[in-house]
């Protein structure tokens, strides 16, 4: 019997009623990024990056370069203002490269290859149009990909995450440890820059998996072994810790009923996204929001998969986006409780209002009202069934939709059926005033 | 007399054959129109008793110089086929009707041999006797060796049925002139090799010769020349003259007339895609190898295989000494494989009756014309396949008139007034055989009468069924296709006017064939052969008539049954407009006479003169024209079911101008084609196979689809939720151990499937390994097997994880677990009570219910407002009540049938706005909709 919630076939909420499926990779595809509004990146395993039309699903191109697979992209824009928009991508691979694509051409424009290890993350600064790689030691690197300054070796693990933090600052997870870095520009020379290291914080028990800059002020960490902490951007102490969140005998919202064997991984903290006053945290099977102001957690579904969710985002209406290694995509809806907490009510009421026959959820959160409950719960609104194997990552699109990637090797661009329906009659229509004499080609 | 139609049924049996013929007719008032084959247990399509082959067979014959008229080939090549059918007397028959004046030698003022670049001529033959019509394609091919170097062949389609011969002519006279010229094509090739050789060795001989000569003359010191000496000069000299004659031989071959292709440009039937190449290509290919891909009759005389010249005797062997090449030697064998291909698609094309036929050609024709929507239930291969044709189909056939009428509005009215009887005066006013016609014009009036207010069908058969009784021992030429030809300068050759439709002409003859004992007739001439250039010398086949047709009043009583029509005006009108441009001119010999009519220079008089021969000289380029616009009808033009019936007949997309190129080069064009397709499908197989995929075959598919599918619903109470699955776009997996089981239940479904895209036909009819989201993209109906296996576990987890996509018909359990249907079409498409009984009806019943969705969906996908707001400000919601109110209230769906409609609108404007090429990626559209399990 699984505990996940299910929510069956009708799905009101969905709006994902069309799919195309992408082909080209021939390995795990494990990262998407977007260039553009409509222009996304794919990298996996097979150490090909593909681009791709977000609407229509063309592939645009087919960028070879790398030998191994692929561990790091990001993508590289200019932003100023006097020089043309140019759209460029990052990709690091174990072949311990990295490469500067462009990406209306297609082509490489260089290559970096004077690495020791195998660069883990890329982050851009924009503020300061430098980027930083990640492996081994940390590098700055200008845009015109010169080697500005690095950091002595760190580890051999190599840094597992990059998050700019205020002041010229990056936060870098590096093992158990936290380590902050600034950067300093000379004071004669703009081009020469220094590294240093400011602190390290060792306050996690486990591996950072997870690193997230929430505001100016704040970012947050969370570890293999559940802990979550909330730092402050600009002194690094450690604002608030929430290590056992997980454990149902801890929390009050525990359901009893629900014991789970606290295997490690399945209260690591797989991945932080924030909006300003919630972070929302994958940890486990599961989905929790924890409320940066009430420093607790406010929302959560404790097994919102079937097995650890691999990805999740937040999206501008409360709603949030998960992916699992189950291979489905859910989504939910953070949702106010109806109900006063404090408010004791008789379970003859909610059967008169039909309570009990709502779903499962409902009818356990109602249950669980006490003081401290969180009002908040998440809903699920729909699932995504289309993979079969664990999807990696998704790339929330907007109008436009929702691309995941997986481990079966395939990228599916989620779509609103009814909005491209609309679309396709346009162009029809489009395309019939153009040429009166409308002859198919048949 | 006998003049009613239905008498004629008995007369076929053959004990009251004879009985008949010496009888005296029945008196007029005994012909009773009774159901013609009432005694034949009622089945019209019941096999004509007097036919001794059991079907339609193609035969192959050759007038041999050495024995006379010979059956090469039957095709099907089976025994059993022809029966007892006497094809040795048949191929007489055929033979000794052939109107191609092929005569080659020394024409006069000519001082070398002349090749005649032979028109085929086609003619409808008919022996009432053996129950046998056939339609008769006359081919010459050239043989160095022959005779005048030509070796008459005669390609014939034989049917007990005469009406199928008459109403596939056109159809017919194109498939076998593709053939025809693909035999002819080799032929050129092969007879150029044979020059060349002969030139070598005539070469080789003289260089033996000369060198003789001048050996003897040296020898020669006497100052005279020896016998021996002239007798050698002179020899040269033969050798020489044979050489000259043998060049010009040469030139004359390859010079094959393209000027006539460059007429008309879009016919390349052999020209080379690349020239270039193949010019160096061509040297190092060894021509005689049958790889040619593409036949390209410019370089087919340019390779000179190695080759080592024979001396010449001066004396060749006699005649009847050595055997004749084969038709496989004459034409290469390359080219005699194809044209075995194309005869066995031609075989295969006319298999059946002939109102199926026709209803398959009506409805490809119609089909054709949806061109938005006809991808989704049609197969487009098997349309696509008779392109060319159905093309041409819909403008000749069907929308005679129209297009008659059209052209005659654009076009100055000829000069020319020929009516119907004028018609039959030219064809069968050739005095060949001077029997004096037994007839009188009451009577015959009277038949035509009856002709001209029926018009349909059926009368044509019951006309010329009684038209053929006591014709015993006759073979009627029913039709011939004659070359349009008269703008050429043959100076040789009368020409007659000719009707367009051999109907007509056929059922004239009908009512006067009574008489005409052990005769040939020509019934019916039907002039169709593209034009040809002014100095394009060729003969053109021509009309006989042996049995003379003598009569002017005739002709003139002959419209008085037109005026007694019902009709309003405008049909008379039309008939009158028909009847401006059927004026062609047709040269005719006759077979016993071969004196050739004088032309007369004047067009505007009736052609007929008091002896009934009628005399039309060569006509000017555009009237010739005219007649072909006119003739060009297989049909029956101004038959009342090409009217009433077929409410497209007017075609709009092309302007009369070049609806009539397009008609004119008919033949051309489905040549080249063919051609192109044929080269091509031999490309890249080199194995002799039929180039076109068998139209048998899909017929057979259908109908046990159609059978399949009458089971289904039969047994399967929860057959609509099934077929609602199929046509709203929700994959439906046919789940069970058997593979026969699961494959037949696939096969009846898939006739449900709307297709996604023109190419494939979305459905997979087994499956072994667990499926995936990317199956339900690309199959929407899956034939997939349960094992107990770990891998069948691995199948059914599939199953499950991906159950919104998908409604599961178990075969074993008989279950169905798929979304609820409460519509009314289904029940409809599928009902289990319905009545129908057989697999093809069935199917069509199907087809035709899906064609009115078809036709919904497109409605509904080009109505713009239901889809886009009319004003900017327009909220989407407004539009979303329009679009369903006109789904639910115009169109009168109900519940689930709006799916439907909206899964067929999307396919259609995917269709519609996809670009051509590949790389379109497929797009998967489902609901979220709850599923329910169904059981018996």
């Amino acid at each position: 019997k699984s505990s996940v919630q299910t929510i069956g076939e009708e799905q009101i909420q969905n709006p994902y009623t069309e799919l195309l499926v992408l082909k080209g990779h021939q390995d795990i595809v494990r990262f998407l990024v977007q260039i553009d509004d409509f222009r996304f990146a794919s990298a996996g395993d097979d150490g090909i990056i593909f681009l791709w039309n977000a609407q229509t699903g063309e592939k645009l191109f087919e960028l070879h370069g790398h030998t191994h697979k692929i561990t790091a992209i990001a993508p590289f824009s200019s932003s100023e203002a006097s020089e043309e928009k140019k759209h460029l991508i990052l990709s690091a691979s174990a072949d311990r490269t990295v490469i500067v694509w462009d990406c209306s051409t297609g082509r490489q424009v260089q290559k970096v290859s004077c690495f020791h290890s195998t660069v883990k993350c890329l982050t851009v600064l924009q503020s300061l149009d430098v980027w930083l790689s990640g492996g081994s030691d940390l590098c700055v690197w200008n845009r015109k990909l010169d080697l500005l300054c690095k950091t002595s070796h760190l580890t051999d693990a190599g840094i597992s995450g990059l998050a700019e933090l205020p002041k010229n600052c990056v936060a870098a997870a590096v093992g158990k440890e936290l380590v902050i870095f600034r950067l300093i520009a000379s004071n004669n020379e703009s081009e020469d820059w220094n590294v240093l290291e400011v602190k390290r914080l060792v306050d996690h028990q486990d591996n950072i998996l997870s690193l997230v800059s929430v505001n100016d002020s704040t970012f947050v960490t969370g570890s293999y072994v559940g802990e979550l902490i909330v730092w402050d951007a600009l002194d690094w102490t450690k604002q608030a810790s929430e290590c056992n969140f997980w454990d149902s005998s801890v929390h009050p919202d525990a359901q009893p009923e629900i014991k789970l064997t606290q295997s490690p991984n399945e209260t690591s903290v797989q991945h932080l996204t924030s909006d300003e006053e919630c972070v929302f945290a994958a940890v486990g099977k599961g989905i929790y929001v924890y409320n940066l102001q009430m420093k607790r957690v406010i929302a959560c579904q404790r097994t919102a998969h079937d097995s650890s969710v691999l990805h999740i985002e937040q999206l501008p209406n409360r709603q949030l986006i998960s992916c699992s290694e189950d291979g489905s995509v859910r989504i939910w809806e953070l949702r106010e409780k109806q109900q006063l907490p404090a408010e004791p009510v008789s379970t003859g009421f909610f059967n008169m209002w039909g309570f009990g026959r709502a779903n499962k959820q409902a009818n356990q959160a109602a249950k669980k009202m006490q003081e401290n409950t969180p009002m908040y719960f998440l809903e699920l609104l729909g699932d995504l069934i289309g993979h079969s194997s664990a999807v990696q990552m998704f790339l929330y699109f907007g109008e436009l939709g929702l691309a995941t990637c997986s481990a079966d090797h395939l990228i599916i661009l989620w779509k609103d059926g009814e909005r491209e329906s609309r679309l396709r009659s346009l162009t029809l229509f489009q395309k019939l005033a153009q040429n009166g004499d409308f002859q198919l080609k048949f | 007399m006998i003049s009613a139609p239905d008498v004629v049924a008995f007369t076929r049996e053959e004990e009251l054959e004879g009985e008949l013929c010496r009888e005296p007719p029945l008196p007029e008032e005994y012909s009773v129109p009774l159901f013609p084959f009432a005694n034949h247990g009622a089945n019209p399509w019941a096999k004509v008793a007097s036919s001794k082959f059991t079907r339609d067979f193609i035969l192959i014959s050759e007038f041999s110089e050495q024995v006379g008229p010979q059956p090469l080939l039957t095709i099907p090549d089976d025994a059993k086929v022809p029966g007892t059918f006497d094809l040795n007397y048949f191929s007489l028959r055929i033979m000794s009707v052939d109107y191609q004046a092929s005569f080659v030698g020394h024409p006069p003022g000519s001082a070398y041999p002349k090749l005649n670049f032979v028109e085929d001529s086609k003619v409808v033959l008919g022996d009432s006797k053996e129950g046998a019509f056939a339609y008769v394609h006359h081919l010459t091919l050239y043989d160095l060796e022959a005779r005048g170097f030509v070796r008459p062949f005669c390609m014939a389609y034989i049917s007990a049925d005469e009406h199928k011969i008459m109403q596939q002519f056109q159809e017919l006279s194109a498939e076998f002139s593709k053939a025809s010229e693909c035999l002819k094509t080799g032929n050129r090739k092969a007879f150029a090799n044979e020059l060349e050789k002969k030139l070598k060795d005539l070469d080789y001989t003289r260089t033996v010769l000369h060198n003789e000569t001048e050996i003897q003359k040296k020898a020669n010191d006497k100052g005279y020349y020896t016998t021996q000496a002239i007798e050698k000069a002179n020899e040269l000299a033969s050798v020489e003259k044979s050489i000259i004659e043998h060049q010009d031989l040469l030139k004359q071959i390859r010079s094959y007339p393209y000027r006539k292709l460059l007429k008309e440009s879009d016919f390349h039937p052999y020209e080379p895609e690349c020239a270039p190449d193949q010019a160096s290509a061509g040297c190092d290919r060894d021509l005689t190898t049958s790889d040619l891909a593409e036949p390209s009759e410019t370089h087919l005389y340019t390779h000179v295989p190695s080759y080592t010249p024979k001396l010449i005797k001066a004396k060749s062997a006699k005649c009847f000494d050595k055997k004749l090449k084969t038709l496989e030697e004459l034409c290469d064998i390359y080219f005699f494989t194809q044209t075995l291909d194309q005869l066995h698609h031609i075989e295969r094309t006319f298999r059946g009756d002939v109102c199926y036929l026709l209803t398959e050609q009506i409805s490809r024709a119609l089909l054709k014309q949806q061109s938005v929507t006809n991808f989704l239930f049609e197969d487009m291969s098997f349309l696509e396949e008779k392109a060319p044709e159905n093309q041409y189909r819909g403008c000749q056939g069907l929308s005679q008139d129209t297009i008659d009428r059209k052209c005659l509005e654009e076009s100055p009215p000829p000069k020319v007034v020929i009516n119907l009887g004028s018609y039959k005066s030219s064809v069968e006013s050739v005095p060949i055989k001077m029997e004096p016609e037994i007839e009188d014009p009451q009577e015959s009036q009277m038949t035509e009468s009856v002709m001209f207010e029926h018009q349909e069908n059926l009368d044509y058969l019951d006309a010329d069924i009684k038209g053929s009784i006591s014709s015993g021992e006759s073979i009627e030429v029913l039709g011939t296709e004659k070359s349009a030809s008269g703008l050429t300068k043959s100076e040789s050759q009368a020409s007659l006017p000719v009707s367009p439709s051999p109907q007509a002409g056929r059922s004239k003859v009908g009512s006067r064939r009574t008489v005409s004992e052990d005769s040939i007739e020509v019934l019916s001439t039907c002039p169709s052969e593209a034009l040809i250039p002014e100095d394009f010398k060729a003969s053109y086949p021509s009309a006989i008539n042996e049995e003379p047709y003598v009569d002017d009043e005739e002709g003139g009583l002959r419209f008085t049954p037109k005026l007694n029509l019902d009709n309003a005006d405008e049909q008379e009108d039309v008939l009158k407009e028909e009847n401006l441009v059927q004026v062609d001119s047709a040269c005719c010999i006759g077979k016993e006479s071969p004196n050739f009519l004088e032309p007369l220079p004047d067009m505007g008089q009736k052609p007929c003169e008091e002896d009934g021969v009628v005399r039309i000289p060569p006509q000017p380029y555009r009237q010739a024209e005219q007649g072909l616009r006119g003739s060009f009808g297989s049909f029956p033009s101004h038959d009342g079911i090409s009217g009433g019936l077929l409410p497209y007949e007017i075609d709009s997309r092309y302007p009369p101008g070049s609806r009539e190129v397009s008609k004119s080069s008919l033949d051309e064009c489905s040549d080249s084609t063919s051609y192109i397709s044929s080269a091509a499908s031999t490309c890249s197989d080199r194995t002799p196979s039929p180039a076109h995929p068998s139209g048998q075959a899909s017929d057979r598919h259908k109908k046990k689809a159609g059978q399949n599918a009458l089971r289904f619903i039969r047994q399967y109470p929860f057959a609509h939720p099934a077929i609602y699955s199929l046509l709203s776009g929700r994959t439906l997996i046919v789940l069970g151990e058997e593979e026969a089981i699961v494959k037949k239940l696939v096969t009846a479904l898939s006739i449900f499937v709307p297709n996604c895209s023109v190419c494939t036909k979305p459905v997979k009819h087994w499956v072994t390994s667990p499926l995936h989201v990317v199956d339900f993209q690309k199959w929407k109906l899956i034939g997939l097997q349960r094992t107990t296996s770990p891998a069948g576990v691995n199948v059914l987890h599939a199953l499950s994880r991906y159950s919104r996509y998908i409604s599961i018909l178990d075969a074993d359990s008989k279950t169905l677990r798929c979304p609820l249907y409460k519509g009314t079409l289904v029940p409809r498409l599928a009902d289990h009570r319905t009545q129908i009984k057989r697999g093809s009806t069935y199917y069509m019943h199907v087809q035709s219910i899906l064609t009115q969705l078809c036709s919904k969906a497109f409605l509904f996908t080009f109505c713009h407002h239901l889809h886009l707001p009319i004003s900017e400000r327009e909220p989407e919601e407004s539009v979303v009540n329009r679009r369903m109110n006109f789904l639910k209230l115009q169109l009168g769906l109900a519940n689930e049938d709006i799916k439907i409609v909206q899964y067929l609108a999307e396919l259609l404007k995917l269709q519609c706005i996809q670009e051509p090429g590949p790389g379109v990626n497929p797009l998967l559209r489902f609901d979220y909709v709850p599923s329910f399990l169904y059981k018996i």
